[in-house]
């Protein structure tokens, strides 16, 4: 059995991990939802094409996209020491996570409003309204459904993530899970921390979808 | 006849395509009344979605001018347009209401773009839903609406913007024909309360027939023909017009006869045994081609293709009782053709 000491551990992992991963999502989606409203406007198919603005942007998230998380992890530690004052430890995981979140937020939320129907934002059109007001009364609201999937899915994907965040002294489960599952080889303490990290994103995925449930009035 | 509201000039429209340019719109002009209800018929693919999509710009013409209200709109800002597609309302076949708002923000929707505060947007909207006669569905969902009730909250959701234009897409071609019928009703009343001018896009010859005072066709994106309703009905000139007026009469290729006639009933005319009395009168059996009564614009419009009979004296005597009549008679021998084969003009 799991001494008190070493139960204390795991729930202090799972307190850093809500922390990691709640602080990267919430950042990630600062800066991944006007990105992906900026791809969804700006696209061929938008309601502002703009070729050149979707080009950089496009690339721009593509190549973040395809960094390694832990290479990413890496290379960005003088951006991490520059914002948190430290390159190790809990705060700064976030760092380097939302910089690799933002860009696949961007995509998801792209997508969930490339599923907004043609014909009500023609309609929205037509009625004279402004894009911003397109945008916020519009876009977001029709896809809001799918837009909490998103969020559901980033979450289990951050705390994916996260798990490598022990590669710089960054707490959490997955960061326990490696040390003392792997390193240490002491697997009564390994299995408890993944079924904790199973349990966590099985619980968020259940919620996200029966929230999104309930608000689709479809 | 008042000025015109809206004023098309040369209006071209080409899309680029795999194959290469594709030219949907080729040279329209048209104008339409203030107050008119005023109706674009055409096969589908003839362009009259673009043409009335091009109305409030939602298509961009290649060429020409629309005119609307006095303004130009392709030379208009980003702010000036969407000023003036306020007045210009539009409903479409497939409804496209919010489908995450209740019936009440639909229609308060438009509100809030003028700058309403939402509790005023919805007081207001509530009247206009009274208006299209949905008040008791305000909480309901579009989801949980029928397709006749989609298309009035729709109607209402237009009318909130206080709109002097209403261009219908293929509104009532998604609906049954009993829904049909009350939509176009609501239009019609729509038209004459508020006196807003609707232009209303179709394929269905009914529609035009029930509630349009002046018909233009479209073919091939060109506006081949254009008239008042009842005009057009009794009198069309063009091969297409003819194909649409007379589309239930394919049947009638198949006779063969010298001489036809075409022959019109309006109003009392249609109680009088005009064919009994004929009949009597010239001693001579005549033969019906084909018949059929429609009500255009409220008022009953008959017309019957007869076959005249070989003997000289005869036909003219039985033409001349016509013209009496005021049937106004036509020999048609070439309509018989062109109405059923397209490729024949």
């Amino acid at each position: 059995m799991l001494s008190q000491q070493e139960i204390l551990m795991i729930i202090e992992g799972l307190r850093d991990t809500l922390i990691i991963v709640g602080f990267s999502t919430f950042f990630g989606y600062l800066l991944g939802l006007p990105l992906g409203i900026v791809l969804a406007v700006t696209d061929k198919e938008g309601i502002r094409p703009s070729p050149a603005v979707y080009k950089v942007l496009d690339l721009v998230t593509n190549v973040l996209r395809s960094f390694p998380f832990i290479i990413l992890l890496v290379v960005l530690i003088p951006v991490t020491r520059a914002i948190v004052g430290k390159s190790y430890g809990t705060a700064a995981t976030i760092v380097p996570l939302v910089v690799a979140a933002a860009p696949f937020i961007g995509r998801l939320v792209e997508s969930s409003l490339k599923e907004v129907d043609k014909g009500v934002i023609e309609a929205a059109q037509s009625l004279g309204a402004s894009k911003a007001t397109i945008i916020f009364k519009v876009l977001l609201p029709e896809a809001r459904t799918s837009l909490l999937v998103g969020v559901t899915i980033a979450f289990g994907t951050i705390l994916g993530y996260s798990a490598m965040a022990g590669a710089v002294g960054g707490g959490g489960l997955g960061s326990i899970a490696i040390r003392y599952g792997y390193n240490r080889f002491q697997p009564q303490i390994l299995w408890p921390s993944v079924i904790l990290l199973i349990l966590l994103v099985q619980l968020f995925q259940v919620l996200g979808m029966h929230l999104s449930k309930k608000l689709d009035r479809r | 006849m008042s000025d015109a509201i809206i004023e098309i000039r040369n209006l071209c429209k080409s899309y680029r395509s795999d194959k290469g340019e594709v030219s949907a719109l080729k040279e329209v002009s048209l104008s339409i009344a203030q107050h008119d209800i005023y109706g674009i018929i055409g096969l589908s693919g003839a362009g009259k979605s673009t043409l009335v999509r091009c109305m409030n710009l939602l298509e961009k013409p290649s060429s020409g001018q629309v005119i609307v209200n006095g303004n130009d709109l392709m030379t208009l800002s980003d702010r000036d347009l969407n000023l003036q597609r306020r007045r210009i309302g539009m409903i479409f076949q497939h409804f496209n209401l919010l489908m995450q708002r209740n019936v009440l923000d639909n229609v308060a929707f438009p509100l809030e773009i003028a700058g309403l505060r939402k509790k005023e947007a919805r007081k207001k909207a509530y009247e206009y839903l009274q208006t299209v006669g949905l008040e008791e569905k305000a909480k309901a969902y579009p989801s949980q609406l029928s397709g006749g009730q989609k298309q009035r909250v729709a109607i209402a959701r237009v009318l909130a913007s206080s709109p002097e234009i209403l261009l219908c897409d293929e509104a009532t071609s998604a609906l049954d024909p009993q829904t049909t019928k009350s939509i176009l009703r609501l239009l019609k009343d729509i038209n004459e309360r508020y006196g807003i001018t609707i232009v209303v896009i179709t394929h269905e010859m009914a529609v035009v027939q029930e509630i349009c005072s002046h018909v233009a066709v479209l073919d091939h994106g060109k506006l081949v023909e254009s008239a008042a309703t009842e005009e057009l009905f009794r009198a069309p000139k063009t091969a297409e017009a003819k194909r649409l007026v007379f589309s239930g009469s394919e049947h009638i290729l198949d006779m063969t006869s010298d001489r036809v006639v075409r022959i019109q009933f309006h109003g009392g005319s249609a109680y009088e045994p005009i064919l009994g009395n004929i009949v009597l009168e010239t001693k001579t059996p005549i033969n019906i081609l084909y018949a059929d009564t429609q009500t255009v614009n409220g008022a009953a419009e008959g017309e019957m293709l007869i076959q005249l009979p070989e003997d000289e004296e005869k036909a003219r005597r039985i033409v001349a009782y016509f013209e009496e009549k005021g049937l106004n008679p036509r020999e048609v021998k070439d309509h018989v053709k062109s109405a059923g084969n397209p490729d024949d003009h």
